[in-house]
C-alpha cells in the first residue's frame, strides 16, 4: 500500500488545515465529501416517505364504504375516482385538470438537470447556466401547477378531512411539494453560483448532488403519480 | 511513542464564551453535546424524583395526577431524547475524528447545526410546561387517541415540533458520522483496524439514517391529526391507531440500539486499556455489533403483543435471536478480562457495573420476548425495570465510565479517584435498590405509568423501597459534580496518555489542539498507540 509509506513522514500543519485530502488515505478515490453526504440525506429522505407511504397502504387496505348496501373495500373512496383520473383534462365541474402536463414538467425537469450537469463537465458553461435556469423554471412551475390542483381539488370537495383519502393525498403530495420547493431554492443556488463562474468540470460536487437530489424528489413524484392516479385506473377495469 | 507539537495558536481575537458559541471544532462540539445532556440529565432526574415521591406512599401526597402525568412523560422524553441519544452522540463527536486521525468532522458547520438543534428543540419540548394544560402527558410514546387533540393540548405539540428538531439533529449527525468515517481516515486506518468505538458509532449513524426519518413521519401524521383535521390514527373516520404504534416502534425499537451500541463501544475502550490486554474477538464483536444492528430492524412489534395486531412468533424469535450477538459481546468482553492485569481505575468499574447490570437487564428482557409471559407482564413494573437495566445500568454506567476515561483527554486533567469511587458505589447501591424491586412490583401486577395505589395492594413497602433508592441515585450525583468541579480547577495534570492508552487520541496531546494531529504514529493495527509505546511497529 503507498499508504503505509505516507504514514511515517509527518505530515506539515498546514496540509493538515487546509487540504483533509492530505492525510486522506481512503477518500481520494470514488464518490466525493458532499455527493457521499447528499446520497445519505436521500436515503433518510427515502425512509421518511416509507413512513407516509406505509400509512396510506395501511389505510387503503382498511377502508371500506357501503355500496349497494353491503360494506365493500373500495379505493378510491366512489366520489373521489373520477377527479383523480389524470387523463381526463377538465373535472366534472368544468375546472381544469393539470396533474399530467404538471407531471411531464417535472419528469422533463430531471433531463434538463441532467444536462446540466454533463455541460459542467465538459466546463461548458452557458449551457449549464441554460440548463439550470431552465430546471428552475420547470420546477416552479410545477409547483405552481400544483397549488393550481390542490384550489380545483378542494373546490370540488376533496380536503385533508375527506375521509383517510384525503388525509394520505395531502400529506403525501404535500411534501412531495414541500420537497419540492427545497429542491428549488437548491438549484437556484446552484444557479446564481454558477452565473458568478464558481463551478468548473473540477470542481462541481454542489451540481452533482443537487441534481442527485432532485433526480430523487422526481422519483418520488412518479411513485406518487403511479400508486395515487394510475393505480385505481388499473383495479376499477374498463 | 510519537510526540504532538502544538500548531500556532490563532489569533485571539474572539473572546472565550464567543468561541464556543460558532466553534465548528468537534471537540469543542463535542463538550458542548456533554454539558447539553446533562443539563438534561438533571432535569429528566428532577421529574424521575417527582415521580417517585408520589409513588412513595399510597394517596396523593405532592402533585396531581394530571402533573404526574406530565412528570413521567417528560422524565422519559428528557432522559431519552436529550440525554442518552445525545451524550453518546457527543462522545462520538470528540473521539470519533480522534480515532480515525482526522482533523475534524467531514462537515464541520452541518456538526454545529446539529448540535444547536438540540438544546432548542429541548426547550420547545420542555416549555410545554408554561402552556395551559401543560407539557405533553401521554407518555413519552405519546399513543393516539390520548395524544389525539381531543385528550391533550398545546404541550403535545410543542412535544412533536421539540421532537422533529431533535431527531433532525440526528439524522444530520449521522450522515456527518458516516461521512467521516468513510472519507476522513488516515493512512493506515482500514476498517478492521478502527477501534471498535468507530465501529460502533458506524452501526449506530445506518440505524439513526434509517429509523429517524420514520419516527419523524409518525410525528407529522400525529400533527396533521391534531392541527389540521386529518383521520390517520382516527378510527372514527376509517384511521388506524396501531399503525401509530406500527411507524413509532419501526424507530424506537432501533432507538435502543441507538442508545446501547456506543455505550457498548465506549465499554470496549475501557476494558482492553484497564485489562492491559487487547479486546478479545475484535472481528466477532464487529460482527456481532452489526448483526445487532441488522436485527433491530425487525422486532419493533415486539413492543406490540398484546394488540393482537401484530404475527407474534416472528417478532418473539427475532427478539431471542438478538440475545445470540449480545451474547458474544459478553463473552468478548470477559474474555478480555480474563487473566489481565486489572488496574480498578473508576472507568473499569463503571464498565464492570455495565458487565453485570446489563447482563441482568438482558436477561430480564428475555422474559418480555416470550409472548406468552409479555401478556402477563405488558405495562406492569418489570417493563420499567427492564428499561432502566438496560439504559440506566446499561447506557448510563457506560456514559459515567466514558466521562471518568475521557475527561483527562478532554480537559488536560484527570478528575480524583476517591471521589469517583465513591460515587460509583453510591450510583450502584441506589440503581439496584430503586430498579430491582420494581421486578417484584410488575410480578405483583403494579401497572406502569399510575400515580396512586391501593394501600391494601401489596406493593407499599417495595415502592417505599425504590423511592429510597431513587434518592440516593440522586445523592450519587453530588461527588460526581464537585469531582468536576475541583478537578477542572486542581486536577492531576494529565499528560497525553494518562491511562496508557491504545488508541488515537492518546497519541495527542491533552486537550488536543485544533485540528488534533501534527502527525500521526504508523497505524498497523486497531491500537496504534499501543504499538508505538512497545516499538511494535519498529520492524517495519
Amino acid at each position: 500500500m503507498t499508504a503505509d509509506a505516507d504514514a511515517t513522514a509527518p505530515i506539515p500543519a498546514h496540509a493538515l488545515t487546509i487540504h483533509t485530502e492530505a492525510i486522506d488515505g481512503h477518500g481520494s478515490g470514488g464518490v466525493g465529501t458532499p455527493v457521499l453526504g447528499m446520497l445519505l440525506f436521500i436515503v433518510s429522505e427515502v425512509m421518511f416517505f416509507a413512513g407516509l407511504f406505509a400509512a396510506y397502504f395501511t389505510l387503503r387496505a382498511g377502508y371500506t364504504e357501503v355500496v349497494n348496501g353491503t360494506i365493500q373495500h373500495v379505493w378510491p373512496p366512489t366520489q373521489y375516482a373520477d377527479l383523480l383520473n389524470p387523463f381526463t383534462l377538465r373535472t366534472e365541474s368544468g375546472a381544469l385538470n393539470v396533474i399530467l402536463p404538471a407531471t411531464i414538467i417535472l419528469v422533463i425537469s430531471s433531463f434538463t438537470c441532467q444536462m446540466g450537469v454533463w455541460a459542467i463537465r465538459r466546463d461548458d458553461h452557458k449551457g449549464f447556466v441554460r440548463s439550470i435556469a431552465v430546471t428552475v423554471v420547470l420546477g416552479a412551475t410545477f409547483l405552481l401547477l400544483q397549488a393550481f390542483d390542490y384550489s380545483v381539488l378542494m373546490s370540488e370537495g376533496l380536503t385533508m378531512g375527506s375521509t383517510t383519502f384525503g388525509t394520505t393525498y395531502f400529506t403525501l403530495t404535500g411534501f412531495h411539494g414541500a420537497h419540492v420547493f427545497g429542491g428549488v431554492l437548491m438549484l437556484s443556488v446552484v444557479l446564481y453560483r454558477g452565473m458568478a463562474g464558481q463551478f468548473t468540470s473540477k470542481h462541481y460536487d454542489m451540481v452533482e448532488a443537487t441534481s442527485l437530489y432532485w433526480h430523487f424528489v422526481d422519483i418520488v413524484w412518479i411513485f406518487l403519480f403511479s400508486i395515487l392516479y394510475l393505480a385505481p385506473l388499473l383495479g376499477r377495469g374498463a | 511513542m510519537a510526540t504532538t507539537t502544538l500548531n500556532p495558536a490563532a489569533p485571539a481575537y474572539r473572546s472565550g464564551l464567543y468561541s464556543w458559541l460558532t466553534t465548528t471544532d468537534h471537540k469543542k462540539i463535542g463538550i458542548m453535546y456533554l454539558v447539553n445532556s446533562i443539563v438534561f440529565f438533571v432535569a429528566g432526574g428532577s421529574l424521575a424524583m417527582v415521580v417517585r415521591l408520589e409513588l412513595a406512599q399510597p394517596g396523593m401526597q405532592f402533585v396531581s395526577e394530571a402533573f404526574y402525568n406530565q412528570a413521567f412523560t417528560m422524565h422519559a422524553s428528557f432522559m431519552l431524547f436529550l440525554f442518552v441519544i445525545p451524550i453518546l452522540a457527543g462522545f462520538g463527536n470528540y473521539v470519533v475524528p480522534l480515532m480515525i486521525g482526522a482533523p475534524d468532522m467531514a462537515f464541520p458547520r452541518i456538526n454545529a447545526l446539529s448540535f444547536w438543534l438540540l438544546p432548542l428543540g429541548g426547550l420547545l419540548m420542555a416549555s410545554g410546561f408554561l402552556v395551559s394544560g401543560g407539557a405533553a402527558a401521554s407518555g413519552w410514546t405519546e399513543y393516539p387517541p390520548l395524544s389525539g387533540a381531543q385528550f391533550s393540548g398545546t404541550g403535545t405539540d410543542l412535544w412533536i415540533m421539540g421532537l422533529t428538531l431533535i431527531g433532525t439533529s440526528s439524522i444530520l449527525g449521522a450522515i456527518n458520522f458516516l461521512v467521516t468515517i468513510f472519507k476522513m481516515r488516515a493512512p493506515g486506518v482500514t476498517l478492521f483496524r478502527m477501534p471498535i468505538m468507530v465501529w460502533t458509532v458506524l452501526v449506530t449513524s445506518v440505524l439513526v439514517l434509517m429509523a429517524t426519518p420514520v419516527l419523524t413521519s409518525a410525528l407529522i401524521m400525529l400533527f396533521i391529526d391534531r392541527n389540521y383535521g386529518g383521520h390517520f390514527f382516527d378510527p372514527a373516520n376509517g384511521g388506524n391507531p396501531v399503525l401509530y404504534q406500527n411507524v413509532f416502534w419501526f424507530y424506537s425499537h432501533p432507538a435502543v440500539y441507538i442508545m446501547i451500541l456506543p455505550a457498548m463501544g465506549i465499554i470496549s475502550e475501557i476494558l482492553p486499556v484497564f485489562s492491559r490486554k487487547p479486546l478479545f474477538g475484535y472481528k466477532a464483536f464487529i460482527f456481532a455489533t452489526v448483526c445487532i444492528g441488522a436485527l433491530g430492524f425487525s422486532v419493533w412489534a415486539h413492543h406490540m403483543f398484546t394488540t393482537g395486531a401484530v404475527f407474534l412468533p416472528f417478532f418473539s424469535l427475532m427478539t431471542f435471536l438478538i440475545a445470540v450477538p449480545t451474547g458474544v459481546k459478553m463473552f468478548n468482553w470477559i474474555a478480555t478480562m480474563w487473566r489481565g492485569k486489572l488496574s480498578f481505575d473508576t472507568p473499569l468499574l463503571y464498565a464492570v457495573g455495565f458487565l453485570t447490570m446489563f447482563l441482568i437487564g438482558g436477561i430480564n428482557g428475555a422474559f418480555s420476548a416470550a409472548v406468552p409471559v409479555d401478556f402477563a407482564i405488558h405495562d406492569t413494573y418489570w417493563v420499567v425495570a427492564h428499561i432502566h437495566y438496560v439504559l440506566f445500568g446499561g447506557s448510563v454506567f457506560a456514559i459515567f465510565g466514558g466521562i471518568y476515561y475521557w475527561f483527562p483527554k478532554m480537559t488536560g486533567r484527570m478528575l480524583n479517584e476517591t471521589l469517583g469511587k465513591v460515587q460509583f458505589v453510591i450510583m450502584f447501591v441506589g440503581f439496584n435498590l430503586t430498579f430491582f424491586p420494581m421486578h417484584q412490583l410488575g410480578l405483583a401486577g403494579m401497572p406502569r405509568r399510575i400515580a396512586d395505589y391501593s394501600a391494601s395492594a401489596g406493593w407499599s413497602e417495595l415502592n417505599l423501597v425504590a423511592t429510597i433508592g431513587g434518592f440516593v441515585i440522586a445523592a450519587s450525583l453530588l461527588p460526581f459534580f464537585w469531582n468536576v468541579l475541583i478537578s477542572l480547577r486542581n486536577g492531576k495534570i494529565a499528560g497525553d496518555d494518562p491511562w496508557g492508552g491504545n488508541t488515537l487520541e492518546w497519541a495527542t496531546t491533552s486537550p488536543p489542539p485544533a485540528y488534533n494531529f501534527d502527525h500521526l504514529p504508523e497505524i498497523r493495527s486497531e491500537r496504534p498507540v499501543f504499538d508505538a509505546r512497545y516499538g511494535r511497529t519498529a520492524g517495519h
